[in-house]
């Protein structure tokens, strides 16, 4: 069970959250076009490496933030608020 | 074997007498023994048979490495399959049986397995039970060979769990762990140290020296005198996960007899550490060679234990068979207490003057470049057969023939790596130990001790005791508990079954309750020896949690039976109760799913109840509608988006029924949204959906319109909400006290207005799910009970009637109303259901509104809402396909029916349906086919029953 630090509250148990899946996804617009838009729903990452990911904090504060985690070690490299900017990471 | 207990020695309590009992037979031990010890004390030489032959089979070890001596543990519902006798402490009372023989370990009649053995290799069973299938064998095979039996009552027990964090956990409290428990509690860290066994100390090598043992006392001493320490004993480390998690098994009352056993059962803990320290020790090979299984044939090691905390000899005769100089401690010690050994068979060329010396003095006889050929007896060694091991290690001749009652053998020692493996860390292969150490370790994890393979041996390395060029033996065991031979290794490397996991799963090695402790390492070392590869080479398999079988009830804790799933009860329970309803669970809740009358079936019950709301007014507990407030000067932009309709354009005072999607276009939740002021809405959802609905609404609002200004908040158990539905519902709501103007003019449908009833703040919406004139009146749910009772007594004189659940979903049907997730699936998008127009038309974009653009939504064959008309005057079944008129089926299933009951106020059946383009085939026949029989149906509206809704604006 991963450890995981809550931007607001700290390191808590995986248990607490709920991953969100894959974040910083760019939302097309609505005169998009239909393969854009199937990019947006249906592609998704699949690294072996740093994966940039959405948790939510559902049995704590009720935040959402984002993640960086290694898909290999499970280490996480940093955890940042929806709207600040992502920190520098490892390749 | 003929073991019996010394006049003197052990850390046991001779001054009393434990009473067990042992395959019906009673048996004393005293305070100290573990189940196997008093056995072995009691002269009992077989415990158990083995699993697929049924060979009788003693005790191979003294700890958790035990394969052999599994057993039933109990009766009735407190009964435990498959503990190991090496891991019981003896109480008085115990009862055990072994598990895999009948009637008796003695007398075991499966054994006839064992005279066909040679015909039931590995990979038998799949070879063989082919035709016609498998699953015709399954039962009997299984029968024959299952181990243990699952209690058949629900486990009494409790079981609880905690969470604990700490700087250090420290796993094993022998020698190594204890010293480093104590250098970080000096160095004032906080520190945990759990040891699976019930005494501090350890046994590496199966003994202590007395130095060993007073330097553990010290320590253990030193250690509870600090306040940053915990000590934990009975407390087996199971499980090694991600980020330093470990999980933990405490046994708080196993050992107690029941009498005295008080509180949970065992305790899993899940401990988070800072580091973690695995000071786990080491477990003994065996040495493979032509019956290796026999009972009398034990690990030095576990002789040794026996020896020094039980004072029990494993036998009269003793010889040990070995390949390293640490075996000897055991038969020196053996000698020591005044137990006859004859012989040490050492392959080692030489050895240790100082050992030689130590053998010569007791009288032992010592063999080097000498190992067993064969353990001879049939029940019981009763001697050995010997051969000189020439310089590649292969036996050369026969020797001489030794009797013995005991054969004591050591093939060297395993580094415990199961919890530095589980936690990532990788395996090197160390040639002056001949076995696997750590290696590489992501996690913030050390190895120390034994388990780091800090042994300092001296070992010669000897895997299977065989003449050169010869096959390897199919009687010469490797994994003692799943019948595995050095023959089966030989078969799956001739099949080219020869990585080690194809080994692994075509022979079974190591796949049995002790996850290979004593055999996966010869297995492999023999499958190299094999493809000529150095064991290093041939790699492990992964090990997995759990290190040693744990009890189920220790995982789920308290999360069973009611505590599983609680449902939420509404706030006018009792009040349901007292009405005699039959509860059912509707998502989370306990709601009444109707209110039978004496005499009276679910049927009858339901269709009164649906006729009574449109005669004259009925009542009922709509509590778990989602409630979330949404505020905020962005709230209605913030729910144009969110809606499939336009939200802002809504007054204050006044409600809209709104569709939400999700990104994919489905439908999500449907519900009514009431505008309290301008920047407050409160939006109501289906039943049991509400944190769904609030968790999507935080989600877009954190992750995706993070400027818009707008909370949310899910209230929905803030509020007890009844429905008063029905002719006569305003007249009812009049007759109490409330400063709301209730008249038709001043309160139409779909208003949303606030004051007080009965000197209570209440909310009180004029929304319909019925088709009636409809009041939903909300007040803080304390005063649930209260209203319930007050719209009772005020409806009494218009004969109001309570209704459940089922009675609603006649009464919707019969209106053609919508329920999401019976009438809908994942795959309906809101055109499906006539909700199209803000799709093409709506001025900002909503969720979900791109997805009902894409080509697959435009179909024009796509299923869509309708209402069925049964045309021979039977209910069509839920789930029952539509095919065209005088189609049979197999045929093209167009759709099925969705919703389906018996109206009581049509006087016939009414249906709902999704079918393809049936909007456009309003009046067509069809055929509904379900289960070999078929319906004639005609595609109507969904709603049958008062379709201008003149009752409903009434």
């Amino acid at each position: 069970m991963l450890n995981i630090d809550c931007p607001y509250c700290g390191p808590r148990a995986e248990s607490e959250y709920r991953c969100g899946g894959e974040s910083l996804i760019q939302r097309p617009a609505l005169d998009c076009s239909d393969a854009e838009w199937a990019d947006y729903l249906y592609t998704r990452n699949n690294p072996k490496g740093v994966h940039i990911e959405r948790w939510h904090h559902v049995h704590g504060c009720g935040m959402w933030f984002n993640a960086a985690r290694s898909t290999v070690t499970h280490q996480i490299f940093a955890t940042w608020g929806m709207t600040d900017p992502v920190p520098e990471l490892p390749e | 074997m003929s073991g019996y207990r010394l006049a003197e020695g052990g850390r046991i309590d001779r001054s009393r007498t434990v009473r067990f009992r042992w395959g019906g037979q009673p048996y004393e031990g005293h305070p100290g023994d573990t189940l196997a010890s008093a056995l072995l004390a009691n002269g009992v030489s077989i415990v158990g048979r083995s699993f697929k032959y049924h060979r009788p089979r003693g005790l191979l070890g003294a700890g958790l490495e035990e394969p052999n001596a599994l057993l039933q543990l109990g009766d009735g519902a407190t009964t435990v399959p498959n503990r190991k006798a090496t891991e019981v402490e003896l109480f008085d009372g115990l009862s055990a049986s072994a598990v895999n023989a009948w009637p008796s370990p003695e007398l075991d009649l499966m054994a006839v397995n064992g005279l066909v053995k040679r015909f039931i290799p590995a990979a038998f069973y799949y070879k063989t039970f082919t035709w016609p299938h498998w699953r015709w064998f399954e039962p009997a095979i299984r029968k024959a060979a299952g181990l243990g039996r699952a209690p058949e009552a629900a486990d009494p027990d409790r079981y609880d769990q905690r969470h604990a964090h700490e700087d250090l956990l420290v796993v094993g409290g022998g020698l190594a762990g204890l010293a480093a428990a104590l250098e970080a509690a000096r160095a004032g860290r906080q520190v945990l140290l759990v040891e699976g066994d019930a005494l501090l100390g350890g046994a590496i090598f199966g003994r202590q020296s007395a130095d060993d043992r007073a330097e553990a006392e010290r320590l253990a001493a030193a250690l509870s005198a600090l306040p940053n320490v915990t000590l934990k004993t009975r407390t087996l480390a199971v499980g090694y996960h991600d980020h330093n998690l470990l999980s933990l098994v405490e046994r708080l009352t196993d050992h107690l007899p029941e009498d005295r056993r008080r509180g949970p059962r065992q305790r899993l803990w899940k401990v988070r550490a800072g580091e973690v320290v695995l000071a786990t020790g080491a477990i003994e090979r065996p040495l493979v060679f032509d019956g290796n299984d026999l009972p009398g044939v034990m690990l030095a090691s576990a002789a040794g234990l026996y020896l020094e905390r039980h004072a029990v000899a494993p036998g009269r005769r003793v010889v040990l068979a070995c390949n390293n100089d640490r075996a000897w401690g055991a038969a020196l010690a053996l000698a020591e207490a005044g137990v006859r050994v004859e012989a040490i068979l050492e392959a080692r060329a030489e050895v240790e003057p100082a050992l030689l010396a130590a053998a010569r003095g007791a009288g032992i006889v010592v063999e080097t470049g000498t190992t067993v050929l064969q353990a001879l007896g049939r029940r019981g060694v009763t001697g050995v057969r010997t051969t000189r091991l020439d310089a590649q290690g292969h036996a050369t001749g026969e020797g001489r023939r030794l009797p013995c009652d005991c054969l004591l053998m050591s093939g060297g020692f395993s580094p415990v790596v199961h919890l530095h493996s589980q936690a990532g860390g990788s395996l090197g292969w160390d040639e002056g130990l001949q076995a696997f150490v750590p290696g590489a370790q992501p996690q913030a994890c050390r190895s120390v001790g034994a388990a780091a393979g800090d042994l300092d041996l001296s070992i010669r390395p000897l895997w299977h005791v065989a003449r050169a060029g010869a096959d390897p033996s199919p009687s010469a065991w490797v994994d003692f508990q799943n019948d595995v031979t050095a023959g089966d290794v030989a078969l799956a490397h001739r099949e080219a079954f020869r990585s080690v996991e194809h080994l692994k799963r075509y022979t079974t090695l190591g796949m049995a309750s002790d996850q290979g402790k004593t055999s996966n390492v010869n297995g492999l070392a023999i499958m190299g020896t094999l493809l000529g590869k150095a064991p290093a080479d041939v790699g492990t398999t992964r090990f997995r949690p759990p290190y040693d079988p744990s009890t189920m009830g220790a995982y789920a804790g308290l999360r069973r039976g009611d505590l599983l799933r609680p449902a939420a009860g509404l706030p006018a329970h009792a009040a349901h109760e007292a009405l005699g309803a039959v509860f059912e669970e509707y998502g989370h809740w306990l709601r009444p799913a109707f209110y039978p009358r004496a005499g009276e079936g679910e049927a009858r019950a339901v269709a009164r109840e649906a006729a009574a709301v449109r005669a004259s007014a009925g009542l009922f507990d709509a509590s778990p509608l989602g409630k979330i407030a949404v505020k905020g000067p962005d709230a209605a932009t913030f729910l144009d988006r969110i809606y499939v309709g336009t939200i802002s354009t809504l007054k204050p005072g006044r409600c809209r029924y709104g569709l939400m999607l999700n990104e994919h276009g489905i439908l999500f939740d449907d519900g009514v949204v009431a505008r309290i002021a301008e920047d407050h809405f409160l939006v109501g959802t289906t039943s049991g959906h509400a944190a769904a609905v609030q968790a999507a609404f935080q989600e877009w609002l954190q992750c995706e319109w993070t400027g818009l200004a707008v909370a949310s908040e899910n209230v929905t158990q803030g509020w007890a909400v009844m429905n008063v539905a029905g002719p006569h519902a305003r007249t009812i709501l009049q007759s109490l006290e409330t400063d709301i103007d209730l008249s038709a003019d001043a309160f139409p449908h779909l208003a949303h207005r606030e004051g007080t009833l009965e000197g209570v703040h209440c909310r009180i919406q004029r929304v319909s799910f019925t088709g009636e004139l409809s009041f939903e009146v909300a007040v803080p749910t304390r005063y649930g009970l209260a209203l319930h009772a007050r719209l009772m007594e005020a409806g009494a004189p218009f004969g109001i009637t309570p209704f459940g659940v089922e009675a609603l979903m006649i009464l919707r049907t019969e209106k053609g109303f919508l329920h999401l997730g019976s009438d809908t699936d994942g795959m309906t998008l809101p055109q499906d259901i006539g909700f199209g127009g803000p799709v093409t038309t709506k001025k900002v974009d909503f969720v979900g509104r791109r997805s009902c653009l894409r080509p697959d939504g435009q179909r024009a064959d796509r299923r869509q809402f309708v209402g069925l008309e049964s045309l021979d005057g039977r209910l069509l079944p839920v789930g029952a396909h539509v095919l065209r008129p005088g189609e049979a089926a197999p045929g093209r299933s167009q759709g099925w029916v969705t919703s389906s009951v018996n109206s009581p106020n049509l006087g016939r059946p009414h249906a709902l349906a999704m079918i393809e383009a049936g909007q456009s085939r309003l009046g067509e026949e069809i055929c509904v086919w379900d289960l070999g029989t078929s319906h004639r149906a005609r595609i109507v509206d969904p709603c049958a029953f008062d379709p201008e809704g003149v009752r409903m604006h009434g």
